[in-house]
């Protein structure tokens, strides 16, 4: 029920939306929940709406962390 | 995906399945609770149990909205569907749960009843907007994650002047579910686990942030991880709090930093707060009555709130006596334990509502778990001969 997808924001458009990609589908989508959404964002995708802004620096850290997690094996 | 692929790679997963092996003390039980559906089927979904030491076990927990509905708010959901003039949108999730007497939100559209599945609450208000003279009912259903989305389809029904929209709301709280399993042994409401840390909630925590978990760190000594719901952020958070019980930690962690910080969304906590207050009690389906643990609207949005506009014929309907849902939703039994479980109560023919979503313990172990279950058995049987 949470379940909640990253999509690429493709175009903004009027009216707090926004249309996004996810493996070549595009939807419209609400970017109300999120200020300042840009064009190039990753958003995390709810039930139409977005949630939040995937933070790309800090998904690159958790990247290293769990490669350095399985390093050793 | 980006974003998505990175997360799901077995050779790494394995990996760090080799570093929690070396690193979990085998005179230690490590039992962690994942409150959430989402981590419960990805969990089932890749086998993750099977890649752990045995000492390192994963107990599914409540969070999983359609699983905790009790039959009775159906029951009133499928009154609700039965006003000639109403027209009852929910989530797919919904549709198939059983309600009292086989009945079922799919079986009162077979009726005759207007009931439709959408996807968001914008299909709802659209719906709403080009058919005026139906009563467009949002049937509500959710944690903290789904509840701002319903809050602003309010919010747009009140700034375009829909006056054929409502909600019937059955928004629950993560925290006081939680609260509620730890508070077992205290109360005696609920058969007490026992559980050395939470996977916690990622979505739900993308919105109300971590902070609101600290309490159970300080309070009842407990760890939580915040994880993402991809297989290898379940891995590290496993690891994660594996370390944590090796240190003697009891702390919040985050492990879903790419999306949850610490306050959340605060956007999204307002506009909650502006439109929704707490229930005094809430029933929910094995945990029963829990206090503060839901959401209805605020007196000021009373038009917008299908439980004041329409008179819902209360139903004190019960759960179907032999389905152990409400010892499974607490971690307490597993589904294999269950009687129903496999021989009536299977995906296509649920007894249960853990059997109809996807996310449930139940459903997640008939569509990824029950033959792994007879392969260990078999393992431990030859193992034990040998």
């Amino acid at each position: 029920m949470c379940l909640a997808i990253p999509a690429l924001v493709h175009e903004l458009l009027p009216d707090g939306m926004a249309k996004v990609g996810l493996d070549g589908v595009l939807k419209e989508i609400s970017t109300a929940l999120v200020p300042n959404v840009a064009v190039g964002d990753y958003v995390v995708v709810h039930v139409g709406y977005a949630l939040t802004r995937i933070d790309a620096a800090e998904a690159e850290r958790t990247l290293a962390l769990l490669a350095e997690a399985g390093a050793h094996a | 995906m980006k974003h998505v692929d990175e997360y799901r790679n077995g050779a790494l997963a394995r990996s760090i399945a080799a570093t929690i092996a070396r690193e979990a003390d085998p005179a230690r039980l490590y039992r962690f609770m994942e409150f959430c559906g989402g981590h419960t089927h990805a969990i089932s979904r890749y086998g993750l149990e099977d890649l752990l030491p045995e000492n390192v076990r994963l107990i599914h927990g409540p969070g999983c909205p359609v699983c905790v509905l009790p039959v009775g708010r159906i029951d009133e959901a499928i009154g609700l569907a039965r006003h000639p003039k109403v027209t009852l949108c929910t989530y797919a999730d919904l549709m198939r749960v059983p309600a009292s007497g086989g009945s079922s939100l799919i079986r009162a559209k077979a009726e005759g009843c207007d009931v439709r599945m959408v996807y968001s609450t914008l299909d709802a208000l659209r719906i709403a907007e080009a058919e005026p003279d139906r009563e467009v009912v949002f049937l509500a259903i959710g944690f903290e994650t789904t509840t701002p989305p319903t809050a602003l389809a309010i919010r747009a029904a009140e700034a375009r002047g829909l006056a054929n929209f409502s909600v019937f709301s059955n928004h629950v709280l993560t925290p006081s579910a939680i609260r509620a399993i730890l508070e077992a042994p205290k109360t005696g409401r609920l058969p007490p686990v026992a559980l050395e840390g939470f996977i916690g909630p990622a979505h739900v925590s993308v919105v109300i942030g971590w902070k609101p978990y600290e309490v159970f760190a300080t309070e009842f000594g407990q760890r939580i991880v915040v994880s993402g719901f991809e297989p290898l952020d379940v891995m590290q958070s496993v690891l994660m709090l594996v370390r944590q019980v090796n240190e003697g930690r009891t702390e919040v962690e985050n492990q879903y930093v790419r999306a949850v910080v610490p306050e959340g969304n605060r956007a999204a906590i307002e506009l909650v707060d502006e439109i929704f207050e707490l229930r005094d009690a809430f029933e929910w389906r094995g945990l029963g009555s829990i206090p503060h643990s839901a959401l209805k609207l605020r007196e000021k949005y009373a038009r917008f709130d299908a439980e004041r506009r329409f008179t819902i014929p209360p139903s004190a309907a019960k759960d179907n006596p032999a389905c152990e849902c409400g010892l499974i939703l607490t971690g307490a039994k597993l589904p294999a334990d269950c009687r129903l479980f496999g021989t009536v109560c299977s995906p296509e023919t649920p007894m249960g509502s853990c059997m109809v979503s996807s996310e449930g313990a139940c459903a997640a172990h008939w569509t990824y778990g029950r033959f792994r279950d007879r392969a260990r058995r078999a393992a431990t049987t030859r193992g034990g001969a040998a």
